[in-house]
Formats: structure tokens, sequence, C-alpha cells
């Protein structure tokens, strides 16, 4: 039929003690978008990295063959040069540079090393418009959102005449529409005859643009779909990257809710540098105790600005309003005080805000809540080594020994680790800022259970989160946030995708 | 035997600047047939160098918090000059003028961890700007000129030793006594450690490897205790110094303070966000440090019984030096006391042993700055097999 634009043969890679790819077999063909599914862990990476030069030819076994020709990359760079690009998760965006001068750095447009900045620009502009971000080319990357800087990334490719372009997790932190955009710029590469290699958590994408799908299990690759012949289901999808049927994405859930013990009233908030942007506009809210809330909105709503600016005015400037709990207005102006108030917040971002990456698990866990594990400022080590047991036996964390570092484990116990802490210590008000981002399906489902359980010891938990299946499967109640402003409130009953998506836009349409 | 050498190899950056310094003294005690380790050049060796083994207690901890402090050397001036103000020319009590010249080092400390926690002015700059205020202020208060000399008991701070109670000739057995009381407490704390990490199932060192830790600390010990016995026996900064390292250790390893300087070293923000106060605790280790340098520029000023205004130029490079080589990661986060020390004595004996071969200032520098920089290297090297 189409031809094949990549064959990877027989793949083996093995580090110290784990073979993390066996006989890994892939094929691409010319002109299709082809996603790369599996859990964590599953492989998914290290097979592009292999692809890619990360690991250079030798590193591995098995054979790449690249338009008929067999590869043998010794670095990125050979890899670039005859049109295949990676990007990554993580940016690798210079911020204080322009977008011009990231679009061409290493392939700075000139002769003997002086750089020609008309043709430079000229070619961003063009650039640009085939991604259709409509920027200056010299605005700096730093003020440009994610969402746009994920589209320079790719103008990036296009510069170095990209052939096959792969793609890792690149929706993980757009929103909604800015993911729709970017897999419209797929389909339209592909009737170009790009393709690309998607590597996606989000199922619902996958499905939805992927020409065929493939799924690897435990460093091996487990089948091929092929979406043309016939629809392939998300269930589908799961069923093979967890080798069993998950009947249900979400824990069933019996919740019992008390009397309203949490509020905010009257939030305001202002953006740390422009000083007359407002990022909370008269918020008000409440929680009820075993309740489980949910946030919903856009990157950018505010909703992580929102909780930041709460919990200890950890963001934000000229920040007012009231927080109520139990009938009693209480202090949450440093994050000290806002703790001892019974509020924890587990953060987006787990990496940079909520571990200690060089620290053991136990140092992480008890850093919370010290004076617990303490007397007169000496820590009580087999009292710390209890509780920290005790969490890693309650929460499933996977590792050798709670001794173990932060930095070693899995996303998904990374992310048990971050509840841990917050668990320890002892609050009332638990706000989740994206538990699940970036965690496979079977952490999720665990995670899901933990907040079910707190729930259930009723204390009230506010979630926020992009993936809205995720919203409407374990929340209670639903608000829609956008600009900065609460613009719905849904019993989660009434919820559906459409009805949450219709807060969100039908306010955009008033505005314009 | 395969099993000790295992041990031995993931273990090799706690021990490796040990085994090095060994190393390295057996080298200098075979180069200087047989000077080093005379008992009279061992008390030297510690006299000279407890100023940087103290000054690196206060620097490991900034370090470890991510940052640096470049004043030291000129606090430690400082201090010792308003010191000699304070007992010479205003005859105010011994022991009045060191509890002022700590509050000062305290002080000091204070203003730079203001500008560097509060006012976020990176430690760098704030502290190269304080190495040049307290430099010049020392030479404005000195006048340019040396001060000197300092009343009995504040010399002794430096240069005395602890009394013996049993007079015997030419053997201070008061020392070979207290050496023989720490082995013993060393060992026994080593048993309950090894006791409740077994209670809670971690994986112990091999009862081998155990054993031949404890003879060694021990033998080393005594044979140290031994030859400072023959000689006057223990000198009075080096129970000073003892006792705070043995502090040091026990703040960064057991108690909370400790614990929230390595969070904040290791991550910043996340430990800002699990409610610890991190301007307060970065404004705290300054302070620590400031009191440090000030005690370290009054065993110096002790010492050479005079203050002068060129005193302790290029202390802040020997303790860095000392707390890179022991092991601190320039990044924060990671560095132990003991490393600390063992560091401070890797430059303390090179610095000893050259002298005694008569080696020139010249290439005592650039030895120092060679082995510096490979022990960086292996931790370097290291960290990149693992």
């Amino acid at each position: 039929m189409s031809d094949v634009i990549l064959e990877m043969r027989n793949i083996t890679k093995t580090f110290p003690g784990v073979k993390a790819l066996d006989n890994v077999s892939f094929s691409v063909n010319r002109g299709e978008i082809h996603a790369l599914v599996g859990e964590n862990g599953a492989g998914k990476s290290t097979l592009m990295k292999v692809l890619s030069g990360v690991y250079p030819h030798g590193s591995y076994s098995g054979d790449i063959i690249f338009e008929g020709k067999e590869c043998a990359f010794r670095d990125i760079t050979e890899s670039e040069a005859i049109g295949l690009v990676i990007i990554h998760q993580e940016l690798a965006l210079i911020p204080y540079l322009s977008i011009t001068e990231n679009l061409f750095l290493g392939n700075e447009q000139g002769q003997r090393g002086i750089i020609n900045w008309n043709e430079s620009v000229s070619k961003t502009k063009e650039l640009l418009k085939r991604v259709g971000l409509d920027e200056s080319p010299n605005s700096l990357i730093t003020n440009i959102g994610v969402g746009k800087q994920q589209l320079v990334e790719i103008a990036k490719a296009l510069a170095k005449k990209v052939k096959l372009l792969i793609l890792d997790e690149p929706t993980a932190s757009l929103n909604e529409s800015d993911s729709e955009k970017l897999l419209q710029l797929l389909l339209q590469f592909k009737e170009n005859g790009i393709s690309s290699i998607l590597i996606s958590h989000k199922l619902s994408e996958v499905s939805k643009v992927a020409d065929s799908i493939t799924i690897l299990r435990d460093g091996a690759t487990i089948e091929t779909l092929d979406c043309r012949k016939d629809s392939i289901g998300e269930d589908r999808i799961i069923r093979g990257m967890v080798g069993r049927d998950i009947t249900n994405r979400f824990p069933p859930r019996d919740s019992k809710i008390g009397d309203t013990f949490f509020e905010v009233q009257n939030w305001n908030a202002y953006h740390p540098l422009h000083a007359d942007r407002k990022i909370s506009d008269s918020v008000n809210f409440h929680v009820k105790k075993g309740e489980v809330v949910g946030i919903a909105g856009l990157m950018g709503a505010g909703r992580t600005e929102l909780a930041m600016s709460i919990f200890g005015r950890s963001y934000g400037s000229r920040i007012s309003g009231k927080v109520i709990k139990d009938g009693k207005e209480i202090d949450v102006s440093s994050i000290e005080k806002a703790v001892n108030n019974g509020i924890a917040y587990a953060t987006e971002d787990r990496k940079s805000y909520g571990l200690v990456l060089i620290q053991e698990i136990k140092d992480n866990i008890t850093l919370t809540n010290l004076d617990e594990v303490s007397s007169m400022g000496v820590i009580n080590e087999p009292k710390e080594t209890a509780i920290t047991t005790k969490y890693r036996t309650d929460l499933n964390i996977k590792c050798s020994s709670i001794l173990q570092k932060a930095v070693n484990l899995s996303g998904g116990n990374q992310q048990k680790v971050v509840l841990s802490k917050w668990l320890f210590a002892q609050p009332d008000i638990l706000i989740l800022d994206e538990p699940t981002r970036g965690i496979d399906v079977g952490a999720k489902y665990e995670i899901y259970t933990i907040i079910n359980r707190l729930a259930a010891e009723g204390k009230g938990i506010i979630m926020i989160s992009s993936e809205l299946p995720e919203i409407l499967g374990i929340c209670d109640r639903i608000y829609v946030m956008k600009e900065g402003k609460i613009v719905g409130e849904i019993p989660a009953k009434e919820a559906t995708q459409e009805i949450v998506m219709k807060f969100i836009m039908t306010q955009e349409v008033t505005e314009q | 035997m395969k099993a000790l050498l295992n041990l031995l190899k993931t273990n090799i950056r706690e021990y490796g600047m040990l085994i090095a310094l060994i190393v390295i003294m057996a080298f200098f005690q075979y180069q200087t047939k047989g000077v080093l380790l005379k008992p009279i050049n061992i008390t030297n060796l510690f006299l000279q160098n407890s100023y940087v083994i103290i000054m690196a207690l206060g620097m490991l901890l900034i370090i470890v918090a991510g940052w640096i402090d470049l004043s030291i050397g000129s606090i430690a001036a400082f201090v010792g000059a308003i010191a000699a103000v304070m007992m010479i020319k205003m005859d105010f009590p011994w022991w009045l003028a060191i509890l002022l010249s700590l509050l000062a080092g305290g002080l000091i400390g204070a203003w730079n961890g203001y500008w560097v926690a509060y006012v976020k002015i990176p430690a760098f700059i704030a502290t190269l700007a304080g190495m040049l205020v307290f430099r010049g202020l020392t030479y404005l208060i000195l006048n340019g000129e040396q001060i000197g000399r300092f009343p009995d008991q504040f010399q002794k701070l430096s240069t005395g030793f602890i009394p013996d109670y049993f007079h015997m000739e030419g053997f201070h057995l008061t020392t070979l006594l207290i050496g023989i009381v720490i082995s013993i407490v060393l060992i026994v704390l080593d048993i309950q450690s090894r006791k409740n990490q077994k209670k809670y199932g971690f994986e112990v060192t091999p009862i081998a490897f155990f054993l031949i830790k404890n003879s060694l600390i021990t033998g080393a010990l005594m044979g140290l205790c031994y030859l400072l016995a023959s000689y006057k026996g223990l000198p009075n900064v080096l129970v000073l110094m003892s006792v705070f390292i043995a502090f040091y250790t026990y703040v960064t390893n057991q108690t909370v303070l400790g614990r929230r300087i390595y969070a904040m070293g290791g991550n910043e923000k996340a430990a800002r966000l699990s409610g610890v106060n991190t301007p307060k605790l970065l404004f705290q280790t300054f302070v620590n440090m400031g009191v440090l340098a000030a005690l370290g520029g009054l065993i110096v000023t002790a010492r050479l019984n005079s203050a002068t205004p060129k005193a302790g130029t290029g202390f802040e490079l020997d303790v860095i030096a000392a707390c890179f080589i022991g092991g601190a990661s320039s990044s924060g986060g990671i560095g132990t006391v003991i490393g600390a020390v063992v560091g401070a004595f890797v430059i303390g004996v090179m610095n000893n042993g050259m002298s005694i071969l008569g080696i020139g200032i010249d290439w005592q520098q650039a030895i120092k700055g060679f082995v510096l920089l490979l022990a960086v290297f292996f931790d370097v090297y290291n960290k990149n097999k693992s």
C-alpha cells in the first residue's frame, strides 16, 4: 500500500540490570501519524532515544532503516541531518532569546559565522505562518505561553527540513484548544507528506488523529493497530496497554457529604509582575466535608494561581479576601500559617515545586510536619521511619526502601510521595493541582482511590485538573474557571463534557 | 572479601577522601623521614588548622544551603581588630571582649544574610562586597598598623593545653584517658545505631566491615592521643574544635534545623511550599557563619598574638576548598560536616608537609589547586558513572 519511511528491527537495549527494550520492531509509513502508547516505563522514550541517536549506534542491538538506508547514528545531529527530529516533553528553548534566534540555533543563517538577520527574520515569518503562530519573530520565548512555545519547537523542526517528526507528550502541558490546534497541524503535515510519531497518554487524542497505533508493554511490542480499517476505541487501547480490561477507569464512590466547612469569599489577587493584571477576580467558592470539588478550566484560567494565592500567598500580589474554616476566618498570610490552619496544596509541578529530588523518600514525606517527628528540635528517627513506612504501605509506593532518593522513582510513585507528605501535614482541606499529570492508567486509578478514601474520612478535596473526563469521573461538584473568574458551578450528576465546555466557550463568545 | 570490595565501591565517595588523606599523610611521613607525625608537629598541625576547620563548619552549611560566603577572611580580620582594640586599648576583660567579638561576628553575618535572604542579592556578590567592606574597616580600625600583645588568658585560647591531673614525667596521662573514654562512647553509639537500623529492617553493613571500621577509628584515635600525650597533651583549641565538630555533626544529622537546611539547598521552592520559612533559615545560616568566622578570627589573632590588617587574607579560599574537597556540591543540598573536616585536613597536611620539605609557596599554591580540581573531578566522574 504505502511505502515504509522508517523501520526499526529487533531493537534490544539493556541498562545495567534491566532490559529496557526487548526485541522491539516498529515501522512507520510515509505520510502517516503513528501513535506510540504504553504505560510509564514501557520503553517508549527509550525507543525514541535509540532512534534519534541519544543512545549511539553500538549501545543497542538491532537495525534502523530510514528511507531504505541503514542508519548508525552517533548523536542527535546525525539523525537530524537526515530529517528525523524529536521534540521532547521538556521543551529545549532558550527563554531569553527571541523566536528567530531559537529557530536557527545551531543552524544559523549566514556565512562565515556572520548572521544574516534579514534572511533569518524573513524565514522565521514564513515558518511561523506554516505552523499558524501569530507572533513577532522578535518576541522572547519567555514572554509567550507554553502552547506557543510548542509551536516554535515544531517550526524549528520544519527549519531543519523534517521528514519524520517525533513528538513526546506534546499536549501534556497544553489546554484543550491549544492541543486541538496542534493536532490539526499534525494532520496538515500529513497532507504535505511529513510523517509523525506521537507519544501520548491522552488516548482521546490518539484515537482521533492516529492512522496506526503501536502499543508497547514492558519493553516489548504488543501489537500494532490499524485505525484506517476500523475505528479503535480507547478501551481497546487500554486493554493492550495494561494487558487486561479496565472495566472502570474511576473507582466507585459512595459520597457522604456533610456541611460546608471551608469557604473563600471575595478573593482578589493580582499578577506579581504585571501589577494591573487580575489573576483572581472576586472569587467565591465553598467546600463541604467529605466532598470532592473539581475546578475545571483552560490552561491559564487562573486555577493554579488561585490555589497558590490562598495557600500562604505563595503567588500573586495585593491579595485580598476572606478564608473561612469551621465558621471562623483563618489567617493564611504565610505558608506556615496556612498549613497550621489545615490547608495543604500539592503542586502540579512535582519535580520543581513538590519534591527535593536528591533527598530520600523519608525526608521528603516528613518535611511538611517535622515537629510531629521531633522533640525540642531533635528528630526522632525511629518514629520518622515508622511513619514513613506506614505511608509507603498505605499508598503503595513502589520503592526499594524509604531511603531511596525521590529522583529515582517513576512519576506515579513520585506523585504518591507528594500526596504522602501532604497527608502527613494532617490537613482538613487538600488542594490537588493536576494530581495525575503524566502518570499511567494504573497509577491514576490508585490516586483516585486515595482521593476517595480521604473524602470518606471527611476531608474536603479541591481538585484542579485539565482532563475533563477525570473531573467528571471523581468530583461531586464542579466549578468552571475562566480568566480568573468562576463562571459556572455544576453538580456532578448534571455535568457532561459538553456542558462544561459550553461554560468555557459561551463566556468567550459574549466577550468578543 | 568480594562483598567488602563492593561495599567500598558503593561508599567510595564517603571513604574516598579519607583514604586519600591517609595516602597523603603516608606520603609526607615517608618524604619528611618521619617528621610529619612527630608529636610536636602533630600538635602544630592542629594549632595551624583549627581556624580553617571551625570556619568550614559554617561554610558547609552555607554551601549546603546553596550559597557561598566570600567575606569570612575579612570578618576574621575585622573581629580580630575590634578584639584587639577592646582588650589592649580599652582594657576590657578578655572574656567580655570575646563575647562582644562573637556578637559582632553574628551581626556581620546578619548583615550578609539580610542582603542575600531578604533582598535576594546573589551571595557571591553580597559577600564579595562584604569582603571589601570589612577589609577596609579593618585597616581603618587598626590605622594600618599591628596591635599586640594580648592578655595571657586570651593567648591560651590558641596556644594553651588542657591541664594534667597526674603529673607524669613526659607523658600527659589525662589526654590518653580522654581518648579512651571517647573511643568507648563512639563504639557504643555505633552499636546502637546498628541495632536501630536492624530493628527497622534496613540493610546494615556486614559485621566484618563494622569491626574493621571501628577498630580503625579506635586505633587512629588512640594513636593520635598517644602522640599528643607524649608532647604537651591536648591543645585547648583541639578540644574546642572537637566539641564544635560533634555539635555540627549532630545538628546536620539529627535536628529539624539541619534537615530543613538540606531541603532548602536541595530544592528551595519545594522547601518553601512545604512550609519552611526559607528566607529566615538562610538568614540564620549566615548569622551562624558570621559567629564562626569571628571565632576563627579570634583564634588566629590569639595565635599570632597581634591583630594585623592583613590577617585572614585568603582564608575564604582554603575554607571553601575544604568543603568541596570534602564532597559538598556547589549546587547545594549535598555535603557532610565530617567531609569538610577531612577536606580541611587534606589541605592542612599538604601545607604542613610541603613546608617541612621546603617547597616554596609558589608550588604549594599550584599543587593545592590541582588537588581541589582532582577531588571535584573524582566527584563528577563518580556521579556520571552511576
